[in-house]
């Protein structure tokens, strides 16, 4: 069979995202990117926790974090993230169209996330929280902003990915990247998780 | 199964800059690789020529050190391990009976992002002067420099880097998932497995690098303050990033080197490597503990006592799953029937060599007697013993071994025998005397040293034997030159090998194998040879086989990222704008545009195999 070709129910097969060893290596392959990223967010991470105290004279992680706000930012990924689950099981159910529309709605959420932490960003700058302000700033923006990268990179892929394959069913070629996506976008949404608990509720309490 | 008739057969120039075949990227490697190590080496020989007379003004002050720095950073990182990677690809696929690698696509990008990489480093000696920080660039000495030296370094090693990555990934892959029916774990060769444990430590060291890395950057382009302590920062935090990534660097670089070894010392001693098993988990075991130890390059930074003395520990362990080694090379050979070629000279004369650098670095690990080795030319001495005298000489001998792989050629042996003792003999000349230099109290990093302080005779030894490395080297050249002669051809197993890169025809045939072997033992194709059959025998018929199409794509995204670092150095954003440009679109098209590859037929590999061609 022709990996480009739709599947049918007839044939499809109970791992579409691993069915062929093209998609076992990629499967394989981004799972060990992930290891890989793991330490390039955790040097982040221990770079921030070396400088999260030296503000100096601007303001203080405890004066400037507004948790009301940072609590929607990681509600909202942590949806898209649930969301994501529902598409990859359409994609295990050969339901094409529900699993566009649930990627679509992960989409808009992510979107929504980024739309609040540029907000978050252009308010500290006005509070005299700046890239260049500390140490600490700098560190701070580094981690976030690392992590807002890998979202939006996350939004043009899978906008792509979509786009590209919006009539052609699910195939053995497509399946591995959507399954891939949805891997990236739990493991963007797990950083998430620590920099909410690392930066702003350790911030929180001084 | 459709075949897809969209391959085209491109030749020349074209061929090489598209190929996603892994035989010719590990020749890329190879050629790269060995040209960066030239002018690695030539550098090196410009240090020694400043340094033979005291009071020497020929390369001095800012100068010197560019050269320093440039030629830390090349052997390493484009020249070391650019070799490294020729020969991973080169044999690890063929090692474990696969037709390629897991990503042939991937490949080709991280051979050109290494290459655009190393050139943006090198373009800096015409562009403003090289960086002079050191190749471990540490902050403030590499956040002050005004020039921009430092930028090339940051933005070359950041692409360079990210080629290595892609490659870690995609051998760890390979191994995994790609071998052939039989070919377990415990049966595969010792090169591939320490290909195999040091993609797994580029994996998890790496990454750090490109944070220490963008970290460094941010400072110097976009004025954060990571390491400015005036603004809170912390100079601390990028040595400790560094030598996270910089540790488990230096057994990146000495475990392929292991598994050449192991390779070449079981070949021509015609017999089975000793304790293959200890050998793996002595590899494994090297590996894990290569990431403990990060904080004994920095004993007299002051992190206390318990740190250092726990670091010293874990350090002084690594003696230990590296000594298995050493005794099981020295027990593969006791009673075989050893081959004198010039690979088996060079392997031989690694073993003593490189236990002498493994002495000497663990007496550096001792943090009280450190304080006395640090920043001396003991240090000098020591990871040169380890580098040049087990890896680079692990490396010649890898290159005498595979070349009739790789190149369809044996080189000269004659002119091997000559390259082996210029090298060797040229190598223990330069750095055995600098032990002394160091113990005496000559600082490393200077550019020079006053007379009468009874440095004037190993420093002028030490220059001698540069130059006598440096002739070793050009007999290499002179060798490889003349091995183009038909002269030279060679059949396909001149070794007597016992592994499977020698199981097929020369020129090794594009899909590898015609038909997947079947491995049934350690050694599979001395199995196969003591069984009577001479050749492997294959686990499967003859069929349509799948090859991935070459393309251009890698080499232009690698371009737009050389493009952009060029923009990011001279903070012009239009150009990086253009270059990050040119890099999404490429990535664009690469998701866009459907390659499922072409179908070579089944009556063409017959005809391959009746001409024996495969």
């Amino acid at each position: 069979m022709n990996a480009g070709e739709r599947l049918t129910d007839a044939n499809f097969p109970a791992h579409p995202e691993k069915a062929t060893l093209e998609g076992k290596n990629k499967f394989l392959g981004f799972w060990l990117f992930l290891g890989g990223e793991t330490v390039l967010f955790a040097t982040l991470f221990g770079t921030y926790l070396g400088l999260r105290n030296m503000h100096l004279d601007g303001p203080s992680g405890e004066e400037l974090f507004s948790l009301p706000l940072v609590f929607l930012a990681t509600m909202l990924l942590l949806t898209s993230s649930l969301t994501s689950v529902y598409a990859v099981l359409s994609l295990k159910q050969n339901k094409v169209r529900s699993l566009q529309g649930w990627f679509i709605v992960t989409l808009l959420l992510g979107l929504g996330f980024l739309g609040l932490e540029i907000y978050e960003f252009i308010h500290y700058v006005h509070e005299g929280h700046t890239f260049t302000s500390s140490a600490f700033g700098s560190a701070f923006y580094t981690l976030v902003g690392f992590h807002g990268g890998h979202v939006l990179f996350g939004i043009l892929w899978i906008s792509t990915l979509l786009a590209r394959n919006w009539n052609r069913g699910i195939t053995l070629a497509n399946a591995p990247k959507y399954y891939l996506f949805a891997l990236y976008w739990h493991f963007v949404d797990v950083v998430w998780v620590f920099i909410f608990t690392v930066v702003y509720l350790m911030g929180k309490v001084g | 199964m459709a075949t897809h008739e969209s391959h085209k057969k491109r030749s020349g120039l074209m061929d090489w800059l598209t190929t996603v075949d892994h035989k010719k990227i590990g020749i890329l490697y190879l050629l790269a690789g060995g040209f960066f190590f030239l002018i690695g080496g030539l550098e090196a020989i410009l240090m020694r020529i400043q340094l033979m007379e005291p009071d020497s003004k020929i390369f001095t002050g800012e100068l010197y050190n560019q050269l320093l720095t440039m030629h830390g950073t090349t052997m390493i990182f484009l020249a070391a391990m650019p070799i490294i990677f020729g020969f991973m690809n080169a044999i690890l696929p063929l090692q474990i009976g696969a037709r390629d690698v897991a990503f042939p696509f991937v490949n080709a990008v991280g051979f050109w992002l290494f290459f655009f990489g190393g050139l943006l480093l090198n373009l800096s000696w015409f562009l403003g002067g090289a960086p002079e920080a050191g190749w471990t660039a540490y902050a403030p000495l590499s956040t002050v420099a005004e020039d921009t030296g430092v930028d090339f370094y940051v933005l070359g090693l950041q692409i360079a880097g990210a080629g290595t990555l892609a490659g870690g990934i995609n051998f760890l892959v390979t191994v995994i998932n790609m071998r052939a029916p039989g070919m377990t774990f415990m049966r595969m060769p010792l090169f591939t497995w320490a290909s195999f444990v040091t993609s797994g430590l580029i994996l998890f060291a790496f990454p750090a690098l490109t944070v220490g890395i963008f970290l460094l950057m941010f400072e110097r382009i976009f004025d954060a303050n990571f390491f400015n302590a005036d603004m809170g920062g912390n100079v601390l935090i990028w040595e400790h990033i560094f030598w996270i990534f910089g540790h488990p660097e230096v057994y990146i670089l000495i475990l392929p080197a292991f598994g050449i070894i192991s390779e070449i010392v079981s070949t021509f001693s015609s017999k089975r490597l000793f304790g293959y098993s200890a050998m793996v988990f002595a590899t494994v075991l090297i590996g894990f503990l290569g990431f403990m130890v990060w904080v004994h390059h920095m004993f007299t930074v002051g992190l206390g006592p318990v740190a250092n003395s726990i670091f010293a520990v874990a350090t002084m362990a690594i003696a230990i799953p590296t000594g298995v080694k050493i005794f099981n090379w020295i027990f593969t050979m006791w009673g075989g029937q050893i081959r004198f070629t010039t690979a088996m000279l060079f392997a031989v004369g690694f073993i003593p060599t490189f236990v002498m650098g493994g002495v000497t670095g663990v007496m550096l690990s001792v943090p009280a007697a450190d304080y006395q080795y640090h920043d001396s030319y003991f240090v000098v001495a020591h990871f040169h013993y380890v580098i040049v005298g087990g890896l680079i000489l692990g490396l010649f001998a890898g290159l005498y071994y595979w070349y009739p792989r790789m190149f369809n050629r044996v080189l000269n042996e004659t002119l091997g025998k000559w390259n082996f003792w210029l090298f060797f003999i040229g190598f223990h000349l330069t750095f055995f005397p600098q032990h002394w230099l160091g113990l005496m109290g000559m600082p490393r990093r200077v550019y020079t040293y006053m007379s009468g302080q009874d440095l004037d005779g190993a420093n002028f030894v030490s220059t001698i034997g540069a130059i006598l490395m440096g002739a070793g080297t050009i007999v290499l050249l002179i060798n490889i030159v003349i091995s183009a002669s038909s002269k030279y051809a060679t059949t396909k197993d001149p070794w007597d090998g016992r592994t499977l890169e020698w199981a097929m025809p020369v020129p090794t045939p594009e899909y590898n194998f015609a038909q997947t072997p079947l491995v049934r033992g350690l050694d599979a194709l001395y199995v196969e040879k003591t069984a009577g059959n001479g050749e492997m025998t294959p686990a499967e018929p003859v069929g349509e086989i799948h090859m991935p199409n070459g393309s251009i794509l890698p080499f232009i995204l690698s371009f737009g990222l050389f493009i952009a670092g060029f923009g990011f150095i001279y903070a012009n954003w239009t150009v990086v704008i253009v270059g990050l440009g040119v890099v999404l679109v490429t990535m664009f098209l690469r998701s866009v545009i459907d390659d499922h590859g072409y179908h070579i037929h089944k009556e063409e590999v017959e005809a391959d195999i009746k001409g024996g061609r495969a």
